[in-house]
């Protein structure tokens, strides 16, 4: 509770924007059951996301950062309340939703809508990409006429960039970048506050991949969304994002505005990351010093005591293995949880 | 002329970009790939003539299936074989009745008890099946151990105690066969759904707050049915093969209605007497029908899940 309050009153002064989402100690655990379990035996807790905090505002992208598995799409669907949440708060306009029931959150689906990594396998194969841009409409606004939906779909789909007339063809007649210009109308055509975007480009190829991100930069100046931008590498948030957290097994390890995460790094994950980030100068790239983090991840099931960074920190010490570091304000509004952050 | 070609041009480059163009659907692709299947083709249209035999066989019979031609009994070896003269085109079986129009009731019952109990197991399995997919933990446990233990049962046995205790009838038959017949069904399917149900086109239809109700209707259940289709068809053979094996007993329908299995158990017993076309008639009805059913089972199969193969 402490923490709670101490980050809402740190919070920047200098943003005057609407807070529209505000992330408190955010949890959300698995129970894993063993192979071969009996009915009747305790699940194990796999802490896939253990504690996050965080605030988004009008307008802004917050991107976030870390290796596959550290929490990422768990973290983005208990926002969108598709997960149960274990504890923490997810206040969206000033109401908690993670106590609502399936029925009153169904009313601010159409604030909240998402976008997914396989673009294909997220388009129903048996439906037309008319029908698939339809159906939020159709479930929000019950009393449009056929005619007006038509309309309003077709508009959406020259919105990011595809031909109305390819309004009755199916899924699998499109390429992986125009099925997620499918999903990113699907998402749209409600008008949404704010996307939740879960490695939207990391299934395309990287030509494929700024254009998407072009369009989603384009479509959010056009109609003032706020997005949350999940990548698994640095380099893809970079451009879009205005803020970028950095996660690590379900742990928020540093939250700063992207040229100063980019600039002065002060986490030694973060530092990591970004030296692993190839620099378009080739004589800087030759010459610069890559910090190699070894070994695996840990299991989210049996973290690491203290801080869960520590079994692959170059500069971990004992109290690293005693005492969890919080997330403080390092300077500004850069914050860093590490005991030793520069 | 030049200006009034230039304009009809300019027309049909406008119109390229907003006529829609048809999409080619799975269903269609499908189709598509099952029509270039030679074999399942010849299935189909073997069973189209086979439905048509058991529809339209009891206007062309000159003969009734229960009607006994005195001037023929007792010497059907030497006098009744297949004659289009005296009307008895497959022959009369061994009580001096029509062969033809029983072989034609024969078949109404067979394709009855085969589609019957196949439209049982698609109803009550899928319904059943999907219900356990889509809910998961508790619900799919007990529902789907229940299913276990059904099975357990050696239903064959429990049909021919059922027959034996109530006597025959062909309402216990449907009963009998409809009510195990779905149990697989319901496996398959709950298999299937609980794939479906982790497709991220069910989670963006949650995400944009979709209901349940509508996501099984609009999302699960169109993409379940190719299984379901496939199944259902390779059941219909199955039912039959129960029926007849039922019949073969001695335990299935009621003199002097038929089916293809007591025909052929009919002539099976006479054969040694020369009457050999009183076995092959429905025998080779019968054959046709499970090959064909098979080989469209199959080609729906290939036709609906390419990646299968
Ligand atoms: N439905 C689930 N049941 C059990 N464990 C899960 C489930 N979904 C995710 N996990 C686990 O939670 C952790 C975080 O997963 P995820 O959020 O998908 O990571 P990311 O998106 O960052 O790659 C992983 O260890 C993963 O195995
Ligand atoms: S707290 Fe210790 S182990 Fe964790 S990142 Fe900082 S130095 Fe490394
Ligand atoms: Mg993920």
């Amino acid at each position: 509770m402490t923490e709670h309050t101490q980050a809402d009153t740190l919070a920047s002064p200098t943003r005057t924007r609407e807070k529209l989402l505000s992330v408190r100690d955010l949890k959300v655990y698995f129970d894993i059951f063993p192979k071969g379990a009996m009915p009747w035996t305790k699940p194990r807790k796999l802490k896939a996301v253990n504690g996050v905090s965080f605030d988004l505002y009008e307008g802004e992208t917050l991107g976030v950062v870390g290796e596959s598995g550290c929490g990422k799409s768990t973290l983005a669907r208990a926002v969108i309340r598709m997960l149960p949440v274990e504890g923490g708060e997810v206040v969206w306009l000033g109401q908690d939703l993670a106590p609502l029931k399936d029925k009153a959150m169904r009313n601010h689906r159409k604030d909240i809508q998402m976008i997914f990594q396989d673009p294909l396998a997220s388009l129903n194969p048996r439906m037309t990409i008319g029908q698939i841009i339809a159906e939020p409409l159709e479930t929000h606004y019950p009393d449009l006429s056929r005619a007006e939906v038509k309309e309003r779909v077709a508009e959406m789909m020259k919105t990011v960039g595809l031909l109305p007339n390819q309004i009755n063809r199916y899924p699998h007649e499109f390429s992986g970048g125009q099925c997620q210009r499918i999903g990113i109308a699907r998402a749209l055509v409600l008008k949404p506050k704010m996307i939740i975007c879960d490695e939207p480009v990391s299934a395309l190829d990287v030509s494929i991949q700024a254009q998407v991100i072009n369009l989603l930069m384009s479509l959010q100046k056009k109609m003032g969304l706020s997005l949350i931008f999940i990548a698994h590498d640095l380099s893809v948030v970079k451009h879009i994002s205005t803020r970028i957290m950095v996660l690590y097994l379900g742990n928020v390890m540093e939250v700063a505005d992207s040229a100063d995460i980019y600039r002065q790094p002060r986490h030694p994950y973060t530092q990591a990351l970004i030296s692993a980030v190839p620099i378009p100068d080739p004589k800087i790239e030759r010459n610069k010093e890559v910090i190699l983090i070894e070994g695996d991840l840990p299991s989210p099931i049996n973290p690491p005591s203290g801080c869960v960074f520590r079994t692959r920190c170059p500069r971990a010490e004992a109290k690293c293995a005693e005492q969890k570091p919080e997330l403080i304000f390092a300077q500004g509004t850069h914050q860093v949880a590490c005991h030793f952050h520069d | 002329m030049l200006t009034h070609k230039k304009t009809n041009v300019e027309k049909l480059a406008e119109n390229l970009g907003n006529e829609p163009i048809a999409g080619r659907s799975l269903w269609r692709d499908a189709m598509h790939r099952f029509s270039r299947n030679k074999a399942a083709m010849a299935g189909l249209v073997v069973l189209g003539l086979i439905v048509l035999f058991a529809a339209i066989g009891p206007f062309v019979a000159a003969w009734h299936y229960s009607d006994i031609d005195w001037s023929l009994m007792g010497n059907a070896a030497s006098a009744g074989q297949p004659s289009i003269a005296n009307g008895h085109y497959f022959g009369i079986d061994d009580l001096g009745r029509d062969l033809f129009a029983r072989t034609v009731q024969g078949s109404q019952i067979s394709l009855l008890v085969g589609t019957i109990g196949a439209l049982i197991a698609v109803v009550i399995g899928t319904l059943y099946g999907a219900t356990a997919g889509y809910f998961g933990g508790r619900v799919d446990s007990i529902m789907m151990r229940t299913v276990d233990i059904l099975m357990s049962i050696p239903y064959m046995f429990f049909l021919i105690l059922l027959l034996v205790m109530f006597g025959r009838s062909i309402l216990l038959i449907f009963i009998g066969i409809g009510a195990i017949s779905w149990l697989e069904m319901a496996r398959i399917v709950r298999g299937q759904t609980l794939s479906i149900k982790n497709k991220e086109y069910i989670e963006a239809a949650i995400a944009s707050g979709v209901r349940p109700f509508k996501i099984v209707l609009r999302h699960v259940v169109p993409n379940l049915l190719g299984v379901v289709i496939v199944y259902a068809t390779l059941l219909v053979p199955q039912m039959i093969l129960t029926e007849s094996f039922i019949s073969f007993l001695g335990l299935g329908v009621q003199e002097p209605q038929t089916s293809w299995g007591a025909l052929i158990n009919d002539g099976a017993g006479t054969m040694r007497y020369g009457t050999l076309w009183q076995l092959m008639f429905p025998l080779g009805f019968f054959i046709a029908t499970l090959l064909s059913f098979f080989f469209v089972g199959d080609g729906l199969r290939d036709a609906l899940d390419p990646k299968d193969r």
